[in-house]
């Protein structure tokens, strides 16, 4: 689905860039998006590494465990591929939680780890497990509780009341995210994704060597 | 519900437990392991070891989304989008000015903000328009970057259901914060 996502966005930007007259824009977004890609990835590394760091402690510690046994009832119920206290779901927990409080800084490095935790699980390297999606799904449409960004536009822009819309953006988040939790295990039925499922094709790891 | 969670005092809660959870969080995790016995300073070191290649190993990836997105933007197809898509929206009461934003958020977070800026600039933050506008901002990820970010970290290129599973979230988040903005800001 990605290829035609992405197939699309650069034949559509192309086309309509030449009826438009904006080719130069399109082209001038491409060179600085590559450049600002990268600096997005190198300004990761010092909060990957802190918290990476801080992670290995929490697990030698035996934190992530505790953890995970106890969000076991959740846990069993949306992701049933991953066996009982395993540490990605302690790991996920810390990424719900961070996102929630509306720490960003330190979601997106507990979120990674949380991942790499449920690679380790999936034998085809390439290709999202069940697991990875819904885990996925939950931070593409995490919920928001306090949305400090647009709260400081509003007060700015000279608001009566800036945080009013904290209770809607609540509810249209809550909404998005079981939305998105639910289609995820839908969606895993459908026979191309079936098809595909990792879990089903342990036999053909030889993708494996090229990661 | 409108009225608990407009309340200062909910926000005030909240901040105070979003600035003490991570040094809570260092606290507990480090005394932890150090009563525990693990050697703490050597184990971090250890961990953090992969913090650079996490970070590099992301790049292709995050470069692929980000230029394809950029283009778009910069092609203005999101105008000829917008067209295409206003019957639709006029027909369950959304506003032709949020479609944007609607259609932006999940591809770019600061696209998404500047248009959301200059809606609430133009129309007022109070306006129905300005709080529908803020509302979807704040109800959804930039579901793109987040693909790239966490599928490209451990190197998965093959994202199965997986862009539909988030486009789904945020299709039934717009469409939610249609209702209640109508139902509360009417």
């Amino acid at each position: 689905m990605l290829n035609y996502i992405w197939f699309a966005l650069m034949i559509i930007a192309i086309i309509v860039g030449a009826i438009n007259g904006t080719l130069t824009e399109v082209t001038n977004a491409a060179v600085d998006s590559a450049a600002v890609a990268v600096e997005i990835a190198l300004g990761l590394i010092g909060i990957m590494a802190m918290w990476l760091g801080i992670m290995k402690i929490a697990e030698k510690g035996g934190l992530i465990k505790i953890l995970a046994r106890g969000i076991r009832p959740v846990a069993r119920y949306i992701f049933p591929e991953i066996p009982d206290g395993h540490p990605a779901i302690g790991a996920m927990m810390m990424n719900i939680t961070a996102n929630w409080l509306g720490l960003g800084n330190a979601a997106t490095p507990l979120g990674l780890k949380a991942m790499d935790e449920l690679q380790s699980l999936n034998p085809v390297k390439d290709t999202a497990s069940n697991s990875q999606i819904t885990f996925l799904a939950i931070n593409t449409a995490s919920i928001t509780f306090i949305p400090m960004t647009v709260i400081a536009v509003r007060a700015e822009l000279g608001s009566a009341n800036p945080f009013e819309i904290i209770s809607t953006g609540i509810f249209a988040s809550t909404c998005a995210c079981i939305t998105a939790i639910t289609a995820s295990r839908l969606l895993q039925k459908l026979p191309g994704s079936h098809k595909t499922d990792p879990m089903l094709n342990q036999t053909t790891v030889k993708e494996e060597k090229n990661d | 519900m409108t009225e608990v969670a407009s309340d200062p005092l909910f926000t005030t809660i909240m901040k105070t437990v979003s600035n003490l959870a991570i040094p809570f969080l260092l606290f507990a995790i480090v005394l932890t392991g150090f009563v525990r016995k693990v050697k703490v300073y050597e184990v971090f070191v250890d961990g953090a070891k992969e913090g650079f290649d996490v970070a590099v190993r992301i790049i292709p990836y995050l470069v692929a989304i980000l230029v394809a997105i950029g283009m778009f933007r910069a092609s203005g197809a999101m105008d000829w989008l917008v067209a295409l898509l206003s019957p639709a929206t006029n027909l369950i009461g959304m506003p032709a000015e949020a479609l944007p934003v609607a259609l932006m958020r999940p591809l770019s977070g600061s696209g998404s903000l500047g248009i959301v800026t200059e809606l609430i600039n133009t129309h007022g933050p109070d306006s129905f328009i300005g709080r529908l506008a803020s509302t979807l901002f704040g109800s959804t990820e930039t579901t793109f970057y987040v693909l790239a970010v966490y599928f490209g970290s451990v190197g998965i290129r093959r994202g199965r259901h997986a862009v539909a599973a988030g486009l789904t979230g945020d299709l039934v988040g717009v469409l939610a914060a249609v209702f209640i903005c109508r139902i509360v800001f009417g």
